[in-house]
């Protein structure tokens, strides 16, 4: 297959003058780039330019085709495996057409011809070719609709001229293949009929009525007679398909590149060049899939066509066949392209995270890599994002988002907030930390702050000593408070003995335990209290 | 692409180094002027300065972000043969509502005698810890074990490379599959002193860093190199700005059980790139090592991209066009307005399409008129 040379395309960065250059910096969708000088002689300033790329993900409508798209793809990839392909065929005919119907819904909002138009064309062209795989008979049908339906929606002046010549009437003319006769039949029919008319121009049997004779030579298929009226046909494959009804109409899906080919060297004029839109269009005809998504690939610069129109051939399993090895690489690919320019939108990323989710080899590690960078603005954002890592069991980011999360608590001095990230962290140093200065500053302000996630730990207390520590030293001051001294005493005694007060607070554990020696259910602690204390002096 | 927004950087010198925070949301700019700038970008994508400050008495080469693990932390390094440590202190309410931030130096790095060249975090894997590296051609690692105490940091490493350096990389794999590795580039300019690239890679044994590989095919100067992101592979990908632009793989060899050396490296050249046509000062890449940029001495920034094929081609140029802000269609545009990109963009006219994104791939629709189009000189999405 050959290789396209596309020259890369070049961006202007303003510049204050020439001879400079440019530093980068990457960034998320973006890159940033600056005048500088490499070499350190050069003075300068100036300013620093965000250069993106054409992103249609900006687009408000086009948001409508990712989100509905996405839904349709999710759906797509949940078809079981282990369905007979017979049955599955009408499946993914219906998942073509809803793409197709996507495609028109934004086709209808968005004022403007545009390239949704081109996309629907060969989506639609790829359908009736690869995904149906119409037969000879019910082929030329299927590109006749094809044809009228792209008609309808580019020029409404010429579908009222063409319906004065409509293939519809003619079609009524003659049975339908397929319906009561078979594709034989048909044909045989169908010369018949053809001989017929032909013989009538030769006769001049209608030289007295030119317009009735020209529509003769229009149903036999006349070519010079076609081409003069090229600019009722706008496009070589209406040509083509016009061609074909008059000429062959019971074409098999093999001979068609050959009349594709042809219809455009007569259609288009020496001087034209075929456009990108024609040659993928040839490629589809040829039946060259491989060729189709390439072309596609670069004439586009949005990989939401290419991945999804990839992605349901791969299932129909009609890359496989088509290609080696790489059939599979390939849709993969273009659906990590896909997903990762999703991923720098702040609210699709969470679209791309199913596209990942299908991208057995590196959808996985792509994930990973992308969601860590999501920007966690809000503590509700970074729940979203916690719960997708966790979801795939993604600890290494968990951990890390929390830890984030934590640390922009301690700086604002959020403690609780702080303490409670840690905890979802399980990051046990941390949370020894954060118990540190919550306990400092109960030694300073002699109270405690966030009351209400200390008292509610619960198992979570055991990540780390001193967390331990503090929600055991807040229980004693509980008990204290309610007036269960015997309780609290006890408490307090096991607190020393345990071990894990930390020594800068074995002073105040003892003086906590003064007031309650007066206590007269406490007195026999008295000695336990006394031997704590010389143990401490020593 | 397009140049979507443009910011007067205000910097009353060259600007050396512009540095992404982890999250794209925060950015640092250093220059000649001695000090470095923080920016931060609102809602709307607007940047606006929140904090500037002298930071070296040299001109300041490269400024870096630490990972948000570790809070917010800048690390920069100049001339002035010093590299600093910066954090952000969480400042009053006022300053806040005026949108402003302090930061202050937590330490200074002295201990090179040259004017330090580059200045990079490792991965966060391993700690709170900053790598520098000098024209004295000496490597060093600090660690600052306490990471609620940024005043103190510790000489852990001294790694003399004997060549004068420019460049430092990490490995960002966090795998346990391979030990910690870095790579220094060195612009000596001497093509007979041998490889300008040398792996280092640490060793639990030893408890330090051992040279594993010379890179000996580049004899020219170096001056910047990168680690690509590891993405799950077995082997490593390199990326290096010299006389031109190359990419190396590095796919370790099976080690015995019983050596206890650095790993053995296969180095295969995958790409090598002189549309540059002249020294490539400097390269980078993108998060999903999808794309690599690279800037070289002709103004031009490049971008280069690999098909699924692992085939390396230029996607796209950068390129001064040394002119007073002028949109591309010859109408003065006014600052950070969108301006149009390549010189293609006068095709919109032509079929009648909407200026918005869509109709900038005009030439690709179908036909309305029988027009003839050129051939399409988007950005390609290269597949």
């Amino acid at each position: 297959m050959e290789e396209v040379d596309v020259e890369p395309a070049v961006t202007n960065i303003p510049a204050a003058s020439s001879g400079t250059h440019l530093g980068f910096a990457w960034g998320p969708g973006d890159i940033l780039v600056y005048e500088t000088l490499y070499k350190a002689s050069g003075t300068g300033s100036g300013d620093i330019h965000e250069v993106r790329k054409d992103e249609d993900i900006y687009s408000p409508i086009l948001r409508k085709l990712f989100n509905e798209s996405h839904h349709i793809f999710v759906g797509l990839q949940t078809i079981r495996e282990d369905l007979p392909s017979k049955n599955k065929k009408p499946q993914f005919v219906s998942i073509s057409k809803n793409y197709r119907s996507v495609i028109r819904a934004c086709m209808e909002e968005l004022q403007q011809v545009s390239i949704l138009l081109a996309i629907e064309l060969i989506w639609n062209l790829c359908e009736v070719l690869f995904i149906d795989a119409a037969p000879a008979g019910s082929l030329l049908l299927h590109l006749l609709d094809w044809v009228r339906l792209h008609k309808a929606d580019v020029d409404e002046k010429a579908r009222e001229v063409l319906q004065s010549e409509s293939p519809a009437e003619h079609r009524d003319y003659w049975d339908v293949p397929g319906g009561t006769q078979t594709l034989t039949e048909f044909d045989v029919k169908w010369r018949h009929w053809h001989e017929e008319v032909d013989r009538c121009l030769q006769d001049n049997s209608f030289a007295s009525n030119k317009h009735l004779e020209l529509i003769c030579k229009i149903l036999v298929g006349d070519e010079d007679t076609l081409l003069e009226h090229k600019d009722l046909l706008s496009t070589w494959y209406h040509f083509l398909v016009t061609r074909l009804l008059f000429c062959h109409p019971t074409v098999k899906p093999t001979e068609l590149h050959y009349y594709a080919q042809s219809c455009l060297t007569m259609f288009l004029d020496s001087r034209s060049v075929p456009e990108p839109l024609d040659s993928i269009l040839l490629a589809a005809f040829e039946f060259d899939i491989h060729q189709v998504i390439k072309d596609c690939s670069i004439a586009l610069n949005n990989w939401w066509f290419v991945a999804h129109l990839t992605d349901l051939l791969d299932h129909c399993k009609l890359l496989q066949s088509h290609n080696l090895h790489f059939g599979s690489n390939l849709r993969e690919f273009l659906l990590l392209e896909y997903a990762s320019g999703l991923f720098t939108h702040h609210s699709l990323w969470q679209l791309a995270v199913d596209y990942f989710d299908h991208c057995p080899e590196f959808g996985r590690v792509y994930l990973e890599l992308q969601i860590e960078r999501v920007p966690l603005d809000t503590e509700r954002k970074a729940l979203k994002v916690l719960r997708i890592c966790e979801q795939r069991q993604m600890s290494e980011q968990v951990r890390s988002i929390c830890k984030i999360m934590a640390m922009r608590a301690l700086r604002n001095n959020r403690l609780g907030s702080a303490l409670s990230w840690s905890i979802r962290a399980k990051d046990a140093a941390f949370a020894t930390l954060i118990s540190e200065r919550f306990l400092q500053d109960y030694c300073a302000r002699g109270t405690f702050s966030d009351l209400d996630l200390i008292d509610n730990l619960g198992p979570a207390m055991l990540l780390s000593d001193r967390l331990t520590f503090l929600g055991k030293y807040r229980e004693f001051h509980k008990l204290y408070g309610e007036k269960r001294f015997r309780e609290a005493s006890k408490l307090l005694l096991s607190l020393m003995t345990a071990k894990i007060a930390p020594r800068s607070f074995w002073m105040t554990l003892l003086t906590d335990a003064l007031p309650l020696l007066e206590q007269k259910e406490v007195s026999h602690h008295i000695v336990r209290y006394a031997v704590y204390g010389q143990v401490l002096s020593l | 692409m397009f140049v979507a927004r443009s910011i007067a950087a205000d910097h009353k010198d060259l600007i050396h180094d512009v540095s992404y925070d982890f999250h794209g949301r925060r950015m640092a700019t250093c220059s000649s002027d001695q000090s470095v700038k923080v920016w931060d970008k609102s809602e709307n994508g607007e940047w606006h300065c929140t904090a500037s400050w002298k930071t070296h008495s040299g001109s300041v080469w490269r400024v870096t972000w630490a990972h948000p693990e570790f809070g917010q932390v800048l690390a920069s390094c100049s001339f002035d043969r010093t590299a600093a440590v910066w954090e952000e202190i969480v400042g009053e309410s006022n300053d806040k509502q005026r949108g402003l931030s302090h930061w202050i130096k937590r330490t200074t790095l002295v201990d090179s005698r040259t004017s330090v060249t580059d200045v990079k975090f490792a991965p966060k894997h391993m700690g709170l810890m900053l790598t520098t590296c000098s024209a004295d051609g000496v490597v060093r690692i600090y660690e600052a074990p306490d990471v609620m105490n940024l005043s103190q940091w510790s000489l852990q490493h001294e790694i003399s490379c004997k060549l004068s350096c420019s460049c430092i990389s990490w490995n960002p794999s966090s795998s346990r599959a391979h030990p910690a590795m870095f790579a220094v580039g060195s612009d000596d300019s001497n093509v007979t002193y041998g490889g300008k690239v040398q792996i280092y890679e640490y060793n639990e044994n030893t408890r330090k860093y051992a040279k594993a590989e010379t890179l000996m095919t580049v004899t020219d100067a170096v001056h910047d190199i990168a680690f690509a992101p590891n993405l799950g592979r077995s082997f490593h990908v390199l990326a290096i700005a010299t006389k031109d632009v190359r990419i190396f793989k590095l796919v370790p060899m099976r080690k015995e059980s019983t050596s206890t050396g650095p790993t053995k490296f296969e180095v295969q050249i995958v790409a090598q790139f002189d549309n540059h046509n002249s020294q490539v000062w400097r390269v980078s890449w993108n998060i999903t090592s999808t794309l690599l940029a690279s800037s070289g001495d002709d103004g031009c920034v490049r971008l280069w991209k690999a098909n699924y094929m692992d085939n390396w081609k230029c996607t796209g140029i950068l390129k001064g066009d040394g002119s007073p802000l002028t949109g591309s269609s010859g109408q003065p545009t006014a600052m950070s307005t969108v301006v149009g990109s390549s010189v293609q963009t006068s095709q919109n006219a032509l079929n009648g399409m909407s200026a918005g994104r869509i109709g900038k791939r005009a030439p690709f629709a179908p036909p309305l008129r029988q027009l003839t189009s050129p051939k399409i000189n988007q950005h390609p999405a290269y597949y």
